[in-house]
């Protein structure tokens, strides 16, 4: 029983994980870029969600502006801060994403102050029982919000003429723009539905925790990263897979390793050994 | 005066650990994202043995010694993977410490080690040793960057795979960076850890590898004195004006941004962008 506790929430955990890893996954895969700066979006996400929330009650709204604010806001941060750098080696748009994760942080914590706001009334706290297991209302959906939104995405992605025309930039850019695909309206795409989806997460971060603090995309953020080192750079099923992956390793791994190495260093050990066997990530094709 | 003496001791400390990973990051462009970890192995090192009642003097080898033989293990890693994927691993590095720190309890655990006995120079004494070693520090870099293994560095930094058609050595060269790089930042760490005579697993965040990157990028990656002259600038500012010191990672975060995106080859482009008269800075 309590093994299928640990399963429960390494997939509560991993669902978070993938919703976020997701969008850097994107933005990897397009630009070869490693986007530290999306967790300030995933904060973003929180902090509009619980300001929203508290204003007018309505969980859908929350959602939709949470989602909305931090889309636009990545589509303005490719334009302003990345595209200029395109030209650059990567380390410039690295340490550049750094530089703008840390200022984005500190401007949280100035505008709200550094303890952190939280709901008034929290939505979706009431128990649900599946077989033996317990979970909270919201950990059921947000479970349920990662499957149906990745599997829509994934549907997309391989049903649609946008999708496939993302997936063509990412195989070959200079082929796709001689089809007639234009680079900017996808890569604009790719910001605005991975940033979304960090701003989503953030919402359920934020509801699962009744607290959003400015340091809360730090952890994810450093996570997200190593998901998608595990998964492949820029493949999308092994990002999710590996996100999965990494909640298992954590959830077991504080269980039975935790006198010895702290959650954080569980998942970055996990990291590095499995990096020293296979430094192309445990799931790329070669 | 005493104010004075404690601000020169943290800017020579800085100047030493920034010019430890410009070897590294700079000189050999393995990029890494947790060399704080090796400032912690060098202060955990000299603070247990300073405890232990090893003199102080002999604790900088020591620290120098451990940190340099954890660095080449990590260096190891960029034998194994390169840019991006290395970047991601030490980063890795840096949290695998503090997380092993965090949970013991002879290191002192999440509270950290206090009331080690200090260096026994006084405080002139010990801000002329830190000024001395981050001189020395310098010195050591020119001499590098001058110097055959230089030449290498910079060729495997430019471009890895020609160097290896051209039949160098390269992880032997790569490792060297790190050994180097490594074991001087250890020896900051030993400075650093009598200098404040508290260390804890927060002393040695990832914040803390940023705000090093931070000083190597502004000043110029590969660029000694402009190195030496951002990592100075940077330590000091935040003592200079109460104002910066809240918003301190405000203005780090900001100015990382801002160089890399108008001037990513930092203060040192800059300078060769104005004496040449023209925008053509380093490539």
């Amino acid at each position: 029983m309590f093994v299928l506790e640990l399963v429960a929430q390494s997939l509560v955990q991993g669902s978070i994980y993938a919703l976020i890893a997701l969008g850097l996954t994107l933005v990897y895969g397009l630009l070869r870029i490693l986007h530290v700066a999306h967790a300030s979006l995933f904060t973003l996400g929180a902090y509009v969600g619980v300001l929203t929330y508290n204003a007018t009650g309505s969980l859908a709204l929350t959602l939709l502006a949470a989602m909305l604010v931090s889309g636009l806001s990545g589509v303005a941060m490719f334009r302003l801060a990345y595209k200029p750098l395109l030209k650059q080696p990567p380390h410039v748009a690295l340490i550049a994403s750094i530089g703008l994760f840390i200022a984005a942080e500190e401007c949280f914590r100035i505008a709200f102050g550094a303890s952190g706001l939280s709901f008034a009334n929290t939505p979706l706290q009431g128990q649900v029982r599946i077989g033996s297991l317990q979970f909270k209302e919201a950990e059921i959906a947000v479970m349920l919000g990662a499957a149906l939104i990745l599997g829509a995405l994934a549907w997309l992605q391989s049903h649609t003429r946008v999708g496939i025309a993302c997936q063509a930039t990412v195989s070959d850019p200079q082929m796709a723009e001689s089809f007639g695909i234009t680079l900017n309206t996808v890569r604009d795409l790719n910001f605005l539905v991975g940033s979304a989806l960090a701003g989503f997460a953030g919402v359920w971060v934020a509801v699962l925790n009744n607290l959003v603090e400015p340091t809360m995309g730090s952890v994810p953020s450093y996570k997200a990263l190593a998901i998608i080192v595990l998964g492949g750079m820029g493949s999308v099923p092994g990002t999710l897979m590996a996100a999965l992956v990494l909640g298992l390793v954590e959830s077991f791994g504080t269980v039975y390793l935790g006198k010895v190495l702290d959650r954080n260093a569980i998942a970055f050990a996990f990291l590095i050994v499995v990096l020293m066997m296979r430094p192309q990530g445990l799931f790329a094709k070669k | 005066m005493d104010y004075e003496i404690s601000l020169l001791t943290t800017i020579g400390i800085s100047v030493m650990f920034a010019l430890s990973l410009n070897l590294i990051t700079g000189f050999c462009g393995q990029i890494s994202l947790g060399h704080s970890a090796f400032l912690g192995v060098g202060a955990y090192t000299s603070a247990m043995l300073t405890k232990a009642g090893l003199p102080f003097l002999l604790t900088l080898p020591a620290a120098m010694l451990l940190a340099g033989v954890l660095g080449v293990i990590v260096g190891m890693a960029s034998l194994r993977v390169r840019a991006d994927f290395l970047a991601i691993t030490t980063m890795g590095v840096g949290f695998l410490f503090i997380g092993v720190v965090r949970q013991q309890e002879w290191l002192g655990g999440e509270m950290g080690l206090s009331g080690f006995p200090g260096s026994g120079l006084g405080k002139t004494g010990f801000m002329l040793l830190t000024l001395g070693l981050a001189g020395l520090t310098a010195a050591i870099s020119l001499y590098i960057q001058r110097a055959w293994i230089g030449r290498v560095f910079n060729g495997i930094a430019e471009d890895e795979d020609t160097m290896r058609v051209l039949g160098i050595d390269v992880p032997r060269y790569k490792l060297a960076a790190f050994a180097i790089g490594t074991a001087l930042a250890g020896a900051a760490g030993g400075l650093y850890a009598s200098h404040l005579k508290f260390i804890g697993p927060d002393s040695f965040s990832f914040v803390e590898s940023i705000t090093v990157l931070s000083m190597v990028v502004v000043g110029g990656i590969g660029s000694v004195v402009w190195v030496a002259l951002a990592a100075a600038v940077l330590s000091a500012l935040p003592g200079w004006f109460q104002f910066i010191g809240d918003y301190k990672l405000l203005v780090y975060g900001g100015l990382l941004f801002a160089m890399m995106r108008f001037s990513p080859h930092g203060l040192a482009g800059m300078a060769q962008a104005v004496t040449r008269g023209g925008t053509h800075a380093r490539r």
